[in-house]
């Protein structure tokens, strides 16, 4: 870890001050990413901005029939908060699927948002090869172990290639988030703004070192949920797959939300973790689900459509049947009833 | 039939609570790092990050300027050491900085020594080290036709009872598979640390180890120092495992710095320097054939094992060892064979040998059961082994048709489904499997001193180690039971390379072999009192026959007239206040050892459910039942068998160390990707023991239980997932994506 100097905001627009004085200062939420990656010498900010005593920002509020929560709310309350429970119960599930309870009680929304990937090779410099952490480096997963690496969406031209990332995104609110359309809200120096969380996460492109499109002197003040979300609340379901019971990441989760009508299916949530730099959503797999009947036929036609194009390497090719087999698992769940956070 | 004293005795009572479990829970118990030692300075290791050359410079100008930072040394700075030659399997071959050679990627190449450990940390990063890369040997998979006969190490015999191919010849049903495990590596609570400080030519170190004298023996060679200048101290150890039965690297290097600073050092690892400079258990292919005849009865077996081993080092697991023991069959071929590979020296991991060879062995015999049309269960008693098939000789002790019964009873074995992929609950598949359990039964000798304190408590100490799994508990518990003092009233030392000597704390044996050395000091130390008492006119003892008098419930006690007695506060008074101190030790008897076959046994039942979508596999239950000979302390006991059965589940469905095969380093190297099971994957434990002290084997009847319980349970796990998909996989662990394949 390289030395550092400490300060605390105690307010977003000193907090936003700071952070645009200054290039190589980050802004500390709960740590529990921006930590380990400092020690493990893959950021190096000259200082941390701690932003955790904004008050302002740690609460969960009902805005414009929808709700608002904070960037400082820890991952934990707002799954508990009953509006997220009862309305949005695809988020309170995909939270409480993540991470441990320790965890869940020190990250915060905005950390969430932001956190980095997994890729074995991005967290551990002694590999010089990661175009992430090293831009024009080139990748090592590609043809290294890339088991929990990207099916869908990735950028690979080679192992060589300053462009090459096969990155995923490894949240699983993001995932939630994404299904539900919710809106990240951000201030900058020259004022705020809102990126729908579809747009806030970036594919690789040719710029494998940027995870979103969130600007270095911006801070997230919080995440909206719309009102219109909460009509998935009866028929939803988040399926994470993982390696083990508790305290993994996804090798590849579903965010599955339902309106019916009959047995017709009239709008839907859906996006998916664990396969893609972002979120995978596919506008295209919704389309072939609306209108349709809730049966395992209309979300195998989906599944597939989801999936076309999906790309698996060496250790990873599993992924592509898996998130098959758990979209239209999801669907069936979802369609039969919302049910409590799944294991 | 039970012979008489075969009978169960009870076990061992259970105490109210562990002897440190006070200090341990009040975070006062005192491990190796955290041992106040003024003016201490810290180091960090700098490791390799290559698999393979040799370091041409290490540029350490700006390090050197870092601020804190007292010393680095390098290979091409680091004072010279008597070159001494390892001693398999108690010394590995380690890195010293005594060249620029890099065997390995996580290899040692550097020490910083700084005031605090994040400056030591911060200027290891500022060092700029410049490599000539040679191609490593790195795939194991791949590079299996490289295989070749051990050099070194603790081979097990090549071994060959007979006409093989005259055996193999009368098989009727034949069963040939290839199983295989991962490189594993060990994460104790606590890592790997060490204090070193010297004074003069003496060397003092705080170390977490498994065996202080080991410690103290290795240092003494490696700074050419008479053994009596080198002392070892490490009264609690958090976990071991094996990865603390033998020296490392950073334990040398600590002393190193420690005599070039002037100074004490501290060096503890990191999480991440677990993963490659201290060992791990090494991958294992096994090839398994079993031939039966018409009745389901072994006519031949073979079991090849082919492994990596260090380029620096040979060190075998020993997986196919159960193989020339469990069942019963004439015609048993055993071997092992290795590839080198640019990986550090591996090393014992829980049941070295056994825990990676049940899980092949015992997946199939519950293959073979299938091919026959008959129950796994049955399959096993038919090859009963009453003795051991090698050299046919009886065992000390084998209840494991009990251990069968009381397991599959419990469970209620005979009611499963046995057509695979019948049970379903809802989007789940139910399944039910077993597997038996074995560890050999070690002992080495070991010694004890006592003491009868005048303010009438007992002192109790050797050398041994307690690595959280009840030594000292059992210490106390063993002085209560030979004389009659109250646990409470007995303090026990241990941990100290000062103390009598004591073996490793590796191979189950502590108990096994502390035990009886401190029976004998408690005897010593009757003899004593008696003696003292005998030729004293104002005991009622004077004159009494020596073997008379006996120490009992806290007393003296004549044997023939138990209503004669005498306080043992009249013995300090005849002793002039002073206390009264004895030694004792014990040995196993070369003969016995020779003539008889000592192991401990178990029959392991589980349940599993697995998802039909995800491919997880749920472990509901786990029924258990060991004959491990006398159980010396239920808590203790119980909770060690326990533990082995979750690093079994472990090894069935998680533990899996992922070695790039370009840089050779492991990408999972920490606890977040590292899986192990976390309290959700862990559901029914239900441990039971037979209970029959094995007295053939040590005075007390108990041999060792450190070990056998991760032995069996991957097999049976991997049998009930079969039960319940009909998919079977031979490679672990049994991760969802190869479920998904299968
Ligand atoms: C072992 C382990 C297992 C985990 N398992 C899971 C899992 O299964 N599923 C899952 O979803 N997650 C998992 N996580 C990740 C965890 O969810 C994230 O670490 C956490 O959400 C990050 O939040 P934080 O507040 O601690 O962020 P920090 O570490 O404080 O910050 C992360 C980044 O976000 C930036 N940042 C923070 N707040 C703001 C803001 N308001 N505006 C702009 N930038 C900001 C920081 O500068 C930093 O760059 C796991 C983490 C660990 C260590
Ligand atoms: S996948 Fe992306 S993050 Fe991982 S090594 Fe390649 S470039 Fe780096």
């Amino acid at each position: 870890m390289n030395p550092f100097s400490y300060e605390r905001a105690q307010q977003p627009d000193a907090a936003i001050h700071a952070i645009a004085s200054n290039q190589h200062a980050k802004f500390l939420g709960g740590g529990t990413n921006l930590i380990d990656l400092m020690k493990d010498d893959v950021e190096h900010p000259s200082t941390l901005v701690d932003i955790t005593r904004l008050q302002t920002l740690a609460t969960v509020n009902p805005v414009d029939g929808g709700l608002l929560t904070g960037a400082l709310v820890r991952n934990s309350d707002l799954a508990n908060t009953t509006e997220v429970r009862t309305r949005y119960p695809l988020l309170s599930q995909a939270l409480l699927s993540g991470a441990s309870a320790q965890l869940r009680n020190l990250a915060t929304t905005g950390g969430n948002l932001m956190q980095r990937t997994r890729c074995y090779y991005f967290m551990d410099p002694s590999y010089a090869a990661c175009n992430k952490r090293a831009p024009g480096s080139g990748c090592s997963a590609v043809n290294g172990y890339n088991r929990i690496h990207a099916v869908l969406g990735q950028t690979d031209n080679g192992p060589a290639d300053a462009h090459t990332c096969i990155a995923t995104n490894p949240s699983d609110m993001n995932v939630a988030m994404a299904a539900l359309q919710a809106v990240v809200e951000i201030s900058g120096p020259k004022g705020k703004r809102s990126m729908p969380v579809r747009d806030f996460h970036r594919l690789v492109g040719n710029t494998p070192h940027l995870d979103t499109n969130l600007k270095a002197d911006e801070l997230i003040t919080g995440a909206f949920l719309p009102a219109k979300a909460a009509v998935f609340a009866p028929h939803s379901y988040y399926l994470k797959a993982r390696d083990r019971q508790s305290y993994a990441f996804a090798n590849v989760s579903v965010a599955a939300g339902l309106e019916l009508e009959g047995g017709s299916i009239r709008s839907i949530a859906f996006a998916m973790g664990g396969v893609c730099h972002k979120p995978w959503t596919s506008e295209e797999a919704e389309h072939v689900m609306i209108g349709k009947q809730a049966t395992a036929e209309t979300f195998k036609h989906a599944a597939e459509v989801a999936t076309r194009g999906a790309k698996g390497y060496e250790n990873n090719a599993f992924k592509i049947e898996l998130s098959k087999n758990c979209i239209v698992r999801a669907f069936t769940l979802a369609a039969q009833g919302t049910g409590t956070a799944s294991a | 039939m039970l012979q008489q004293e075969e009978k169960p005795t009870g076990n061992g009572k259970e105490l109210p609570y562990r002897y440190d479990g006070k200090l341990k829970v009040m975070g006062k118990a005192t491990y190796a790092a955290e041992f106040p030692v003024k003016d201490v300075l810290h180091a960090w290791m700098v490791l390799s990050t290559i698999p393979s050359g040799e370091v041409v410079s290490m540029d350490t100008t700006l390090a050197d300027r870092s601020s804190g930072v007292v010393k680095i040394l390098t290979p091409f700075n680091a004072p010279k050491l008597p070159g001494i030659k390892p001693q398999p399997p108690a010394i590995r071959k380690l890195s010293l900085l005594q060249d620029r050679i890099v065997y390995y990627n996580c290899e040692p190449i550097g020490l910083v020594v700084a005031k605090s450990l994040d400056e030591a940390r911060y200027a290891a990063s500022l060092i700029k080290i410049k490599y000539n890369t040679t191609p490593g040997k790195l795939s194991f998979d791949k590079r299996l036709d490289q295989k070749r006969p051990p050099k070194q190490g603790n081979a097990p015999p090549k071994e060959d009872h007979g006409e093989e191919t005259e055996a193999w010849a009368k098989a009727t049903t034949v069963l040939e598979q290839t199983y295989t495990t991962p490189l594993h590596n060990h994460n104790p609570l606590e890592p790997h640390a060490t204090i070193a400080m010297w004074e003069g030519e003496n060397l003092t170190v705080y170390d977490a180890t498994q065996y202080v004298s080991g410690v103290r023996q290795s240092l003494a060679k490696h700074f050419a120092l008479p053994l009596d200048n080198v002392r070892c101290i490490d009264p609690y150890v958090g976990g071991g495992f094996g990865s603390k039965g033998s020296m490392w690297s950073h334990v040398v290097l600590a002393a190193m710095a420690a005599k070039v600073t002037g100074q004490p050092v501290k060096l503890v690892l990191d999480r991440t320097q677990m993963f490659g400079p201290v060992g791990g258990r090494p991958a294992t292919t096994q090839h398994i054939k079993l031939g039966t005849d018409a009745t389901g009865k072994l006519v031949a077996m073979r079991h090849n094992v082919i492994e990596p081993a260090s380029v620096m080092e040979d060190f075998i697991e020993p997986s196919a060892q159960q193989t020339s023991m469990l069942y019963e069959c004439k015609q048993i071929a055993i071997d092992t064979e290795l590839v080198d590979m640019n990986i550090g020296v591996q090393t014992f991991m829980r049941a070295p040998g056994e825990a990676t060879g049940t899980a092949a062995l015992e997946t199939a015999m519950d293959e073979l059961a299938l091919k026959l049309g008959m129950d796994p269960l049955e399959l096993r008693l038919k090859n009963y082994a009453e003795k051991d098939p090698g050299e046919q000789k009886e065992f000390t002790s084998k209840h494991l048709r009990e251990a069968y019964k009381d397991a599959a009873d419990r469970f209620e074995w005979s009611t499963r489904p046995r057509t695979p992929g019948t049970k379903t609950e809802g989007n789940k598949l139910v399944g039910y499997g077993m597997a038996t359990a074995t560890y050999p039964a070690n002992r080495s000798a070991a010694m004890a001193a006592i003491k009868l304190l005048p303010n009438g408590r007992i002192a109790i100490s050797s050398g041994t180690q307690d690595l959280g799994t009840g030594t000292y508990t059992i210490m106390a518990q063993t002085v209560e039971q030979e004389t009659g003092i109250p646990w409470q009233m007995v303090d026990v030392k241990l941990g100290d390379s000062s103390l009598p000597k004591a073996p490793v704390s590796g191979g189950s044996q502590s108990a096994a072999s502390v035990m009886p050395a401190i029976q004998d000091a408690c005897k010593q130390l009757q003899l004593k009192l008696a003696t003292l008492a005998i030729t004293d006119s104002t005991s009622p003892f004077f004159n009494a026959a020596s073997d008379d008098v006996l120490l009992s419930n806290g007393e003296l006690r004549s044997k023939s007239n138990p209503s004669k007695i005498e306080p043992l506060s009249a013995s300090i008074t005849r002793n002039k206040g002073a206390a009264i101190e004895e030694k004792g030790s014990g040995e196993p008897s070369q003969e016995a050892e020779r003539a008889l076959s000592a192991h401990s046994w178990g029959a392991i039942f589980t349940e599993v459910a697995v998802d039909k979508t995800t491919w997880m596999v749920e472990v509901r239950r786990v029924v258990a039942t060991y004959d491990i000979g006398l159980l010396l302390n239920q808590k203790t006991g119980k909770s060690q068998l326990e533990g082995g059965i979750v690093w079994g589940i472990s090894l069935a469905l998680e533990e899996d160390s992922h070695l790039d095969n370009v840089y050779g380093r492991v990408v999972n190297n920490n606890l977040g990707e590292y899986h192990v099971p976390v309290n959700a994957d862990v559901q029914s434990i239900e441990v039971n023991v037979v209970g029959i002290p094995d007295l053939k084997f040590n005075p007390q009847g108990a041999r060792g239980i450190g070990e056998i319980g991760i032995t069996g349970i991957a097999a049976a796990i991997n049998n009930a997932v079969f039960n319940a998909t009909g998919k079977r996989v031979r490679s672990f662990p049994i991760t969802p994506d190869k479920l998904q394949a299968a």
